[in-house]
């Protein structure tokens, strides 16, 4: 068995950081068989982050943000070729070109794009971008240096607040929109994300809180000019960034009988998908962006995130499984932890802050714009945020870990007065949200979406 | 040997050329361990690491409630301060030195320190065996932190003679009496700080392109250190940015010189060096003790450490714990998952460490060649007192 599992015919889906980091673990482990990697993009992997951070402040090309590759993974890339279906019973992968790939077994990475603007006439103006992909930031990142007079950023999720905060750092005028009552609101919950508004504000964003952007504007000529709030209001910009949070890329999946939905392919522990009936399959692998899967350290809820760690570590162990027989086959239960910079602040995120009932600030203050702000779910440490004190993260991360009572222990040298006064978490539905949350507790909504899936167009 | 005693085992001079045995038995023994005289020996990574980031232990030795024969009148500089205050200050002296406000600062030295290396390797004698340690692994340091500072180096001998001071306080020497090291030390640091405050008086308004100047003519008075701050601050960073890294240079020297292979290696494939030097941080860190005091009851590993106790975290011995690293014994200068306690780790996380790998890395980069024929005079060479900055205070060398 042992052997059997290092050679055969091995399929990757999705040739971003997931996908490569999978394909050279599966080398690193000993995988001899063949291995292809099929890519929509026409770019070998490259890292996200960096997009929204350095290329928009001009601090690094777009084409700059190549993932290193740590081993050569001796693959196939097929690369500008999209995954188009998926046949279980003959194991094989359709793509667009009409070619189809015969697998032993398959790894399906194909991660989230954005979630465009709904009206495509709006979409389609000059003017009006998303930021997913290397071409999205080259684009918007020479708008911005062109100087446009207002930036309109509709949503205040993580990626629309760094946007906000390298439109402000290049002097530029933005206005951020924001269905929530405050930026964040949806990650951290209501205590940050006031601080998240001040921030904005401090900054001299122009932050627009409670509304929704109703119309995007054209010039008749095609060119975006502005947009519509739901407050009758409206806002005269050069550029807009929609920032509705991102779409998982299932629908190539719709006739595969596998459990994929709108908030993505649901698997075990193990990273192997699970069908439409909930039957676990032993051929198909799921990591990254595009997952979600069974966490115990939060009560074994399906989780989805959108985190870089997570999907490094989830195709580590996707790969391992791929090529270890069943008994030295491990779980992928890391922690979740993402980060994030704007406004010259470091936030960083441990465990999963939505899977709360209570908060506490345990060190620090919100006046200092340096704190840790620790997430309690029935009495025991469920999440923690620190902002400017990533150095700090550790502590509570070994806290979530051992399910360490809520509030934390006090001891701390710069202890907040308010560390035992817990306060109501505040985390909203995110259905009140402009923008998808990055972490989604999806296991207590029946997803009537994970048994149809409605193919785009 | 009780494990009770092991502290003192340690720190007793004759285990100064080979303190690892005793640092294996003290984690055999279990990763936390009481002394004999109350306080506390830590000796298991993650326990460690665990401890360096609870921000209930405390750097302030002043939160010690067992007794201390000594009580100095030294200014706690932000090594041995806590959050807030430590964070304020680190911050404010992380300013002219590193990111984010001047992010390619110590980065900008890469050729200095690679013209003064130069220079010293010029300078040594060839009538006798070179001492690695005097003649190149201490100067080299010494040079770079007075330029980076804006200290004259003809300065040296005497800021020497106060760091020597100011160093053994730092040493412990569990049941001896140290009140006369500690009144010595208190004098030398009084000094210092007058020292370095009249230097930075001199830069006031008349701005040169060092750290100095940058404290004294900082426009924004949110942001300055006051006089007492500055000099604290500054006498830190003199001694801290050289007391150590000559330990870390010879150290890499011994290693190398014991292990051959190496050095083969090394010569082979130089692009190695970074990750060698990272190995060296951990096979042989320069610091291998810091002190920590829990402000509460804190439970490790099944023992409590009582609130106002001290406890030693022993760095060096965390570094050798197979728990973490396989064959920890073992110096691979091509390591992976390297993630040493060679500079701590948490929110005292060494400051100087960008400056300390670039300077280990041109130095030991630079001797390369000329080690490959060179021979140890005595191995092991004569050491240091001091158990918590441990190094060679000579290492003769047969080039
Ligand atoms: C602007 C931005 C900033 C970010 N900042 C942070 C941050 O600060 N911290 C953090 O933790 N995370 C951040 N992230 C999230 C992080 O980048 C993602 O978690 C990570 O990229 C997920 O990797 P993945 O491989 O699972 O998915 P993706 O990176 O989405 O890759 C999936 C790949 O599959 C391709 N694909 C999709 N469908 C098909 C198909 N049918 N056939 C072939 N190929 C297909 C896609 O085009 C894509 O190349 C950021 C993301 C963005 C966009």
């Amino acid at each position: 068995m042992a052997g059997e599992a290092r050679d055969g015919r091995i399929v990757v889906v999705g040739a971003s950081l997931a996908g490569l980091r999978a394909a050279e673990t599966l080398r690193d482990e000993g995988f001899t068989g063949s291995l292809t990697v099929v890519g929509d993009e026409p770019h070998p992997p490259y890292d996200r982050p960096p997009l929204s951070k350095q290329v928009l402040l001009d601090e690094a090309p777009a084409d700059s943000t190549g993932l290193p590759v740590r081993r050569d993974p001796d693959a196939e890339w097929r690369l500008g070729v999209a995954a188009t279906g998926l046949d279980p019973l003959a194991r094989r992968v359709l793509l667009a070109d009409g070619e189809s790939l015969p697998y032993d077994r398959l790894l399906i990475a194909t991660g989230t794009r954005a979630r465009p603007w709904p009206d495509p006439a709006g979409a389609a103006l000059d003017g009006v971008f998303t930021l997913r992909t290397r071409e999205d930031a080259t684009g918007l990142a020479a708008r911005l240096a062109a100087g446009p007079g207002r930036v309109l950023v509709v949503g205040a999720g993580f990626t629309g607040s760094e946007i906000a905060s390298a439109c402000r750092k290049r002097g530029l005028q933005v206005t951020v929109a924001e269905r929530g009552p405050d930026p964040l609101v949806g990650a951290l919950g209501g205590t940050l994300s006031r601080l998240a508004a001040l921030m904005h504000r401090e900054h001299g964003v122009d932050l627009r809180c409670g509304v929704t952007v109703t119309a995007l504007l054209g010039d008749g000529a095609g060119r975006f000019t502005g947009a519509d709030l739901s407050d009758g209001t409206r806002v005269e910009a050069d550029v807009c960034v929609v920032a509705l949070g991102a779409v998982r890329n299932v629908e190539w999946l719709a006739e595969s009988g596998l459990a994929a939905g709108p908030r993505g392919i649901a698997c075990d522990a193990g990273c192997r998908a699970f069908t439409r009936y909930g039957i676990v399959t032993d051929d198909i692998f799921v990591a990254g962006d595009v997952s979600r899967f069974p966490h115990p350290l939060f009560g074994y809820q399906m989780l989805s995130l959108e985190h870089w760690g997570n999907a490094v570590a989830q195709a580590e162990v996707a790969a391992h499984n791929m090529v270890s027989p069943g008994p030295l086959r491990r779980p992928h239960l890391s922690l979740p932890v993402f980060w994030s910079t704007q406004f010259g602040l470091n936030i960083k995120s441990v465990g999963v802050p939505t899977y709360s009932d209570h908060i506490v600030i345990a060190q620090g203050s919100l006046e200092a714009g340096r704190l840790a702000m620790v997430y309690g779910y029935r009495g025991r440490v469920t999440a923690a945020v620190t902002v400017d004190m990533a150095k700090s993260v550790d502590y509570y991360r070994h806290l979530i870990e051992t399910a360490a009572p809520f509030p934390p222990p006090p001891g701390a040298a710069d202890r907040a007065l308010t560390a035992d006064i817990p306060l109501p978490s505040d985390v909203p539905d995110p259905k009140g949200l402009s923008h998808e949350p990055v972490v989604a507790l999806t296991g207590h909504l029946p997803d009537r979406a994970l048994m149809v899936v409605q193919p785009p167009g | 040997m009780a494990p009770g005693t092991l502290l003192a085992r340690i720190t007793d001079y004759a285990s100064r050329p080979d303190p690892y045995p005793l640092y294996a038995r003290a984690r055999a023994a279990g990763p936390v361990l009481r002394q004999d005289d109350g306080s506390f020996l830590v000796g298991g990574y993650h326990e460690i690491a665990a401890l360096l980031h609870d921000p209930r232990m405390s750097a302030d030795e002043r939160a010690r409630t067992t007794p201390t024969p000594y009580e100095g009148s030294r200014d706690a500089s932000f090594l041995r301060l806590d959050d807030p205050e430590h964070h304020r200050l680190r911050t404010l002296a992380m300013r002219p030195f590193g990111p984010p406000h001047s992010p390619h600062r110590v980065d900008a030295m890469r050729g200095e320190i690679a013209r003064i290396t130069e220079e010293l390797l010029a300078g040594l004698p060839a009538d006798r065996p070179v001492d690695i340690v005097d003649d190149f692994a201490y100067p080299l340091p010494v040079i770079v932190i007075c330029r980076l500072l804006g200290v004259p180096r003809e300065d040296e001998p005497r800021f020497r003679a106060w760091s020597d001071a100011l160093v053994a306080t730092a040493d412990i020497r569990p049941g001896e009496d140290t009140t006369e090291v500690e009144r010595a030390g208190d004098r030398a640091g009084a000094e210092l700080r007058q020292y370095l405050l009249d230097l930075a008086e001199r830069r006031r308004g008349r701005p040169a392109d060092d750290m100095l100047s940058a404290f004294v003519n900082e426009p924004d008075p949110s942001l300055r250190l006051t006089s007492q701050e500055l000099a604290v601050t500054a006498a830190l960073l003199l001694i801290a940015g050289h007391e150590t890294t000559v330990n870390l240079i010879t150290n890499g020297v011994l290693t190398l010189l014991r292990g051959p292979e190496h050095l083969r290696r090394l010569s082979r494939e130089p692009g190695l060096l970074p990750v060698a030097v990272e190995e060296l941080l951990r096979y042989e860190p320069p610091v291998h003790l810091r002190e920590r005091v829990p402000l509460v009851d804190i439970e490790v590993a099944g023992t409590t450490l009582p609130a106002g106790t001290s406890v030693m975290l022993a760095l060096a011995s965390g570094n050798r714990d197979s728990r973490r690293f396989p064959d920890p014994d073992r110096f691979d200068p091509g390591r992976a998952d390297n993630e040493h306690l060679g500079f701590g780790s948490g929110i005292h996380l060494c400051y100087g460490a960008p400056l300390a790998r670039i300077e280990a890395q041109t130095a030991l980069g630079a001797l390369l060649p000329r080690l490959r024929t060179a021979r140890l005079v005595e191995d092991p060479p004569p050491y240091r007192q001091n158990a918590m900055l441990r190094g060679p205070r000579h290492l003769r060398v047969r080039l």
